[in-house]
C-alpha cells in the first residue's frame, strides 16, 4: 500500500522521454512540471483529471488496517479496490491517448478532450502493482488457496504480466487476420487467406512443392524427435557410461546454443553446398556434378539439429540425472537384467522429460527463422514466410497473422499430443527419503551405438566450429585465403589515450548493449520462468491448463511476429516503451520464459510433495518451502534457465530486428547488416567473440548456480561424475 | 512481491549510470542502404550542422513495416534509402509528408519525377539498373556461353543456373517482373517469365541473395541490381556484370519525412543536405555503386554508366500502386509459379 502511494505522490505519473533510467526529472521542475508530475500533483493542478477516482481506491485499504485477516470486510475491502482501481487503470490508460480520446463512441459522448496523455511511467507501475496486491490479498483473505498470500500474490502477479507482454499484444495482432483492407473485420478474408494453395497444397506428392504449413509440419516433427533422440544420447553418455570426454562433450552440445544465427548455415554452405568442400569431395569420388542438394530439407535439417539438440540435451540431463537410483537398483536386485531395468525403469520415469524435449524441438523448429532463409531453398517454412508477408515486396499484415494462426495451431496440437502421452502418472523419484544409490551403467548393446552417435556428432560439431573459428582469421572466406586480423581489429580495436581506454572498434557498441541486455534477462527471465513452474506443479487453480499454454505461447510465434506486435502494442500509451532497452529485455523474458517454464516442470515433477508437506507441516510457509526447498534441488533447472535465456537474448535476431534502436542495438541485428553488405569475415569474427564470451558466461553462471547435492554416495569406479562441475 | 523488487532493483542498477540528459537538437534517421553508408551519413550531417543523429538500419521492407505500426505514434524523423516502391508505398498510405526542397534544382529528371509521381512525399537519391552477374569459374566449369540478352537466359543449356528473388518477397524482384512487363509487353512479359521459371534454381527471399550467393559459388546467374554485382567483383569475387541488350528497368532509391515526426525542422534540413553535392559524393567511400540523384555528386569509374545502358521509361507511378502491383503478384503466382520445372 505504501507503495502505491509513493507511486501516486512522489514520482512522476508519465515516463520520460530521456529513458526509464534517466534521473534528470528531478532537477527539471518537479513536482509541478505537468511533464514530470506524480499522479497527486497532477491532480491537485486540475489537470488530467481523469486520474481523481485512482485516490480513493488507493485510500480504501487504509479502511482495513485495523481489521483481522479474517473479518470478511477486511477481504471485501481489500479485492473491491483493488479490482476497481486497477480496472480504472486499464480504462483510462486505454480510452485517452496520445491524441486525446481512443475510442470513436468516447469522443461522441463527452465531446472532444483539449488534453492527451502519454505512456505510462514509474508512478503508474507502482500504483498498478499495489493494486494488484490489494486483490491477491483480499482473495487471499477469503480462503483462496488455503489462504496462502505468496502463492496467490505470485499467482496473481504472473497472470497479469503474462496478459500484458504475451497475451494482449499477440491477440492484438491476431485480430488482423480477419481485417479487409478498407479496415472493417470480416471472416471472408480469413478463409481466403486460410485456404491458399501456398499454405496448403499437396504438389510435394506428384514432383511439385508442398505448401509451407506442411513443409513447417514435417521438418518441426523430425526435428523434435531427432533432437530428443540426440539429447538423450548425450544425456546417458554423459551420466551412465564410462566415456571418458564427458566434460569436453558437454561443452560441445552447449556450442550450438551459444552461436549467432547465420552462423551455422554459412559454415554448412561452405561444408556442403555446390561449392563446398565436402560435396566437391565426395563428387569428386564418385564423378557426378556437384549439385544443391542441401538446399532445402536436408540443410535446414542438419542445421537444426546442430542448434536444437542442446536444448533438449539441458531438459534431459537433469531428468536422466534425476531418475533415482534405487528404483533401478531395486529391479536389478529383482533380477532383471541391465537391458530390461533400463527399458522398464528407466526410459519410462524419463517420459516427462522426452515429452518436453520433443515440444521445444518442435516448437523451436516451427519458430526458427535464420536457418530456413540460409538453407530452405524453395522449401518454404511458416515462420519465413511471416516475416516475408510482413516485411516483403507485398505488405499484408493479415497474412502474417493468418500464417502465425496455423503455426499456432500445430503447437497447440504438439502441446496437448504431450500432455495426452504423458497422462495422470506420477513420475516423481526424488523424495524426502534418504537415495544414496548409483545409476547402473547402461547396457552394453546399447552404451555402443549411443558412444558411436555421440562420437560422430562430436566430429561433426567440431568439424564446423573449425570451420568457423578459421573463417574469422581469413580476407574473404571460401575466396582468398590468406590468414589476417584485420576483421577482429575493426570490430573490437581500442586505444588507450589520456582518458583511459578507448573503444574504437566498430563493434563495441552494440556489444556492450548486448551483454547489458542479455544480463538483465537472464536472471528475470529465470525468475519467472521458476515461480511459473511452480505454481503449476504444486498448486491448483482455476485455469490452470490455460495458463500454461499461455505460457507457451511467445515461445511458439516466431519472433517476426512478436517484434510486430509488441510495436503495435507498446509504441502507444498506457504502456510506451518502444525505442528503449525495456522493450528488449521484456520480449526477452517472455520468449524465453517457457524453457525456464519447462524445464522447471520437468524437474519439478520428480520432487516428491512430501517434500513441500514436511516442510510446510514444520511450520514453514510456501514462500519459504519454495525458496529452501524446492529451489535447490532444482539448480540444473535454474542452471538451464538462466543459460538459456542469456544465451538467446545475446544470439536472437528475429524479433530483436523490429525492436532495435539507435541507442539500443544488438549484436545480432549488427552481425546480419554485415553479412548483408558481404563482410563475412567481420561477421563471423564478431559470432566468435560472442561465443567466447558467452562459453566465459556460461562457466561462471554454473559456478554461481553450484551443483545439486542429493547425497548418493559416489562409487570408485565412476568419480569423474563427481567432478564434473 | 519480491520478485517484484528484485526485478526493479537488478534493471536499476544495470541501467542507471548508462544513461545521460540530452536536450540538445536531435534527429531520428531511418535509413535502410547499406550499415556504413548510413554510419557516413549519420555522421556527415552530425559534423555539417551539429544536430545529434539517433541513426537506426533496417531493410526498406522492415522499415516500412516499422512505420507503418508506429503510425499513431512516430518515432522515426527521417527515412532515407531503400529502393523507391515502399517509400511510395508509404506516401500512398499517407505515412509520409510532402515537401518540396530548395535543392531539386540541382537533380536528375528521375529523381524530380519520382516526387511528382508521389505528391513530393518522396525524392529520388540514388538509382540503380537491373541487370544480371555470373560467376565466371562455375561459367567456365560448367562450358557455358556468356550470357548477353535477357532472352539468353531462357536457354535450355542454362537450366538450374539462374536464380532470382521472390517477387512475393523481394523489391528487386517485383521490379524485375515489372521492367518485363514494360519491356515486353504484359503477354511477352510473362511468356518470358515463364521460359525463365524453367532455369530457375531458387526463387530467393531476399534480392540480393542470388548474386552473393554466386559470389560464393552457389549458384551461376543472379538476377539482381547491377551495383549490388559489382559490389560482389570490387570486393574479390569473381562476378562479372551484364547489362542485357534488350535494355532494362531501374529503381530509385528515395528518401521521404515521416509525417507528424518528433523533430520536423532538423527533418528538412537532413533532407536538403541529403540532397547536395557533399552528401551523395558520400557514397564513393563505402563502395555504393549507385548513380547519384544530384548532378554534381562525383561517381566511381566502377559504377555501371547509366547513360551507356538502355534504359526503359519506368513508369513508376503506375507500377509502383498497390493496385498494379497486387495485380502482377497474383497472375505471376497463378501462372508462373506453378508450372513444373
Amino acid at each position: 500500500m505504501i507503495v502505491g502511494w509513493a507511486g501516486f505522490c512522489i514520482v512522476p505519473w508519465y515516463g520520460i522521454e530521456d529513458g526509464f533510467f534517466s534521473f534528470a526529472w528531478l532537477f527539471e521542475g518537479f513536482p509541478f512540471d505537468g511533464d514530470v508530475a506524480p499522479g497527486l500533483f497532477l491532480v491537485l493542478q486540475g489537470e488530467k483529471l481523469w486520474l481523481a477516482p485512482i485516490i480513493p481506491f488507493l485510500a480504501g485499504p487504509l479502511l482495513a488496517v485495523g481489521k483481522k485477516r479474517d473479518d470478511q470486510a477486511y477481504a471485501t475491502i481489500l479485492i473491491l479496490c483493488g479490482a476497481l482501481g486497477f480496472a480504472w487503470l486499464i480504462a483510462q490508460g486505454f480510452s485517452i491517448g496520445i491524441r486525446g480520446w481512443q475510442l470513436g463512441w468516447l469522443e461522441t459522448l463527452f465531446g472532444p478532450l483539449g488534453d492527451r496523455q502519454f505512456g505510462m511511467g514509474y508512478g503508474g507501475l507502482l500504483v498498478a502493482t499495489a493494486f494488484l496486491f490489494f486483490f491477491t490479498q483480499g482473495i487471499a483473505a477469503r480462503g483462496a488457496v488455503n489462504g496462502d498470500i505468496f502463492v496467490v500474490g505470485a499467482i496473481g502477479f504472473v497472470i497479469a504480466i503474462v496478459t500484458i507482454f504475451v497475451f494482449y499484444p499477440i491477440l492484438n495482432m491476431l485480430a488482423s487476420a480477419f481485417i479487409t483492407q478498407d479496415n472493417t473485420y470480416s471472416i471472408v478474408v480469413f478463409v481466403e487467406k486460410f485456404t491458399d494453395r501456398r499454405l496448403w497444397g499437396l504438389g510435394c506428392l506428384s514432383g511439385g512443392r508442398c505448401g509451407a504449413a506442411w513443409n513447417s509440419l514435417i521438418l518441426a516433427i523430425l526435428v523434435g524427435a531427432l533432437t530428443t533422440i540426440l539429447g538423450l544420447i548425450f544425456a546417458l553418455v554423459v551420466t551412465r557410461t564410462g566415456f571418458r570426454f564427458k566434460r569436453s562433450l558437454r561443452a560441445m552440445t552447449v556450442l550450438p546454443i551459444i552461436t549467432p544465427p547465420f552462423v551455422i548455415g554459412l559454415a554448412i554452405i561452405l561444408l556442403f553446398g555446390q561449392s563446398g568442400t565436402i560435396t566437391r569431395f565426395v563428387a569428386d569420388l564418385i564423378d557426378v556434378t556437384p549439385g544443391r542438394w542441401v538446399y532445402g530439407l536436408p540443410g535446414v535439417l542438419i542445421a537444426q539439429l546442430l542448434a536444437f539438440t542442446p536444448i533438449a540435451f539441458l531438459v534431459l540431463i537433469g531428468v536422466v540425472e534425476g531418475v533415482s537410483p534405487s528404483m533401478e537398483e531395486a529391479a536389478q536386485t529383482l533380477r532383471a537384467n541391465r537391458w530390461n531395468t533400463f527399458r522398464t525403469v528407466s526410459l519410462p520415469l524419463m517420459r516427462p522429460g522426452l515429452a518436453n524435449a520433443f515440444l521445444l524441438g518442435f516448437i523451436e523448429s516451427m519458430a526458427d527463422f535464420g536457418n530456413p532463409l540460409v538453407l530452405g531453398g524453395n522449401f518454404d517454412v511458416l515462420s519465413t514466410e511471416i516475416f516475408f508477408a510482413i516485411v516483403g515486396a507485398q505488405y499484408d499484415q493479415g497474412r502474417a497473422a493468418v500464417l502465425a494462426l496455423v503455426l499456432l495451431a500445430f503447437t497447440l496440437g504438439a502441446f496437448y499430443a504431450q500432455r495426452f502421452w504423458l497422462g495422470k502418472k506420477s513420475y516423481t523419484t526424488m523424495t524426502g527419503k534418504g537415495d544414496s544409490g548409483v545409476h547402473p551403467l547402461l547396457p552394453s548393446g546399447l552404451s555402443i551405438p549411443v558412444l558411436l552417435v555421440a562420437g560422430i556428432w562430436t566430429v561433426f560439431t567440431a568439424t564446423i566450429y573449425m570451420m568457423i573459428i578459421y573463417g574469422s582469421f581469413v580476407e574473404l572466406w571460401g575466396v582468398n585465403n590468406d590468414l589476417t586480423f584485420k576483421h577482429y581489429l575493426t570490430a573490437f580495436a581500442m586505444k588507450f589515450g589520456e582518458e583511459g581506454i578507448r573503444w574504437t572498434g566498430s563493434a563495441w557498441d552494440s556489444f556492450w548493449t548486448t551483454l547489458q541486455i542479455a544480463a538483465m534477462a537472464a536472471p528475470l527471465t529465470a525468475i519467472v520462468g521458476l515461480v511459473t513452474a511452480y505454481l503449476l506443479t504444486r498448486q491448483n487453480f482455476a485455469g490452470k491448463n490455460a495458463f500454461e499454454f499461455g505460457t507457451m505461447l511467445s515461445f511458439a510465434i516466431p519472433g517476426t511476429v512478436i517484434g510486430v506486435s509488441y510495436i503495435l502494442a507498446f509504441n502507444v500509451p498506457p504502456i510506451e516503451i518502444t525505442g528503449t532497452g525495456i522493450i528488449l529485455v521484456v520480449s526477452f523474458i517472455f520468449r524465453n520464459m517457457p524453457v525456464g517454464v519447462r524445464a522447471g516442470i520437468a524437474s519439478m515433477s520428480q520432487l516428491d510433495k512430501s517434500l513441500d508437506e514436511s516442510s510446510l507441516t514444520l511450520g514453514a510457509n510456501s514462500w519459504q518451502t519454495f525458496l529452501n526447498v524446492i529451489l535447490p534441488l532444482l539448480k540444473p533447472a535454474i542452471l538451464a534457465a538462466l543459460v538459456y535465456s542469456f544465451v538467446r537474448a545475446m544470439t536472437a535476431i528475429s524479433a530483436v530486428i523490429f525492436l532495435v534502436s539507435a541507442d539500443y542495438n544488438m549484436a545480432t541485428s549488427y552481425i546480419i547488416g554485415r553479412v548483408e553488405n558481404n563482410d563475412y569475415g567481420l561477421a563471423i569474427a564478431y559470432s566468435t567473440s560472442l561465443i567466447v564470451v558467452m562459453l566465459a558466461a556460461v562457466g561462471l553462471l554454473q559456478i554461481l548456480v553450484g551443483r545439486t547435492n542429493v547425497g548418493r554416495r559416489m562409487s570408485q569406479s565412476r568419480t569423474n561424475l563427481a567432478e564434473t562441475p | 512481491m519480491r520478485t517484484k523488487y528484485t526485478g526493479i532493483v537488478v534493471l536499476a542498477a544495470a541501467l542507471a549510470a548508462s544513461t545521460a540528459m540530452a536536450n540538445a537538437a536531435k534527429l531520428t534517421f531511418y535509413c535502410s542502404a547499406q550499415e556504413d553508408w548510413c554510419q557516413s551519413m549519420a555522421r556527415g550531417f552530425e559534423e555539417a550542422t551539429g544536430i545529434d543523429v539517433n541513426m537506426t538500419r533496417k531493410s526498406s521492407g522492415e522499415t516500412f513495416a516499422q512505420i507503418k505500426a508506429e503510425a499513431s505514434n512516430p518515432k522515426g524523423d527521417v527515412w532515407w534509402g531503400g529502393t523507391g516502391d515502399p517509400h511510395l508505398q508509404a506516401a500512398e498510405e499517407g505515412l509520409t509528408e510532402p515537401y518540396v526542397s530548395p535543392m531539386r534544382g540541382e537533380l536528375n529528371d528521375w529523381a524530380i519525377s519520382q516526387a511528382e509521381s508521389a505528391g513530393d512525399k518522396t525524392i529520388g537519391i540514388y538509382s540503380g539498373a537491373l541487370g544480371y552477374g555470373y560467376n565466371e569459374d562455375l561459367l567456365k566449369a560448367a562450358n557455358l556461353p556468356e550470357p548477353k540478352c535477357w532472352k539468353d537466359l531462357t536457354k535450355p543449356e542454362y537450366k538450374g543456373h539462374v536464380q532470382m528473388a521472390n517477387p512475393n518477397s523481394s523489391g528487386t524482384a517485383y521490379t524485375t517482373l515489372a521492367t518485363m512487363v514494360q519491356l515486353f509487353g504484359e503477354d511477352e512479359g510473362f511468356d518470358f517469365m515463364k521460359a525463365l521459371h524453367k532455369n530457375i534454381n531458387q526463387y530467393t527471399k531476399s534480392g540480393s541473395a542470388p548474386i552473393k550467393a554466386a559470389g560464393r559459388g552457389e549458384n551461376t546467374i543472379g538476377i539482381v541490381f547491377m551495383h549490388d554485382a559489382v559490389k560482389q567483383a570490387v570486393s574479390g569475387f569473381p562476378i562479372k556484370v551484364v547489362a542485357p541488350c534488350e535494355g532494362t528497368g531501374y529503381e530509385i532509391g528515395s528518401m521521404s519525412i515521416i509525417k507528424d515526426a518528433r523533430n520536423p525542422d532538423e527533418a528538412k534540413k537532413f533532407y536538403d543536405w541529403a540532397l547536395t553535392q557533399e552528401a551523395q559524393s558520400r557514397a564513393l567511400d563505402v563502395k555504393a555503386y549507385q548513380v547519384p540523384s544530384n548532378k554534381g555528386a562525383k561517381t566511381s569509374p566502377s559504377a555501371p554508366d547509366l547513360s551507356s545502358i538502355k534504359l526503359i521509361d519506368y513508369d513508376f507511378k503506375k507500377y509502383g500502386s498497390s493496385a498494379e502491383r497486387k495485380r502482377l503478384l497474383k497472375k505471376w503466382d497463378d501462372e508462373v509459379s506453378t508450372l513444373p520445372q
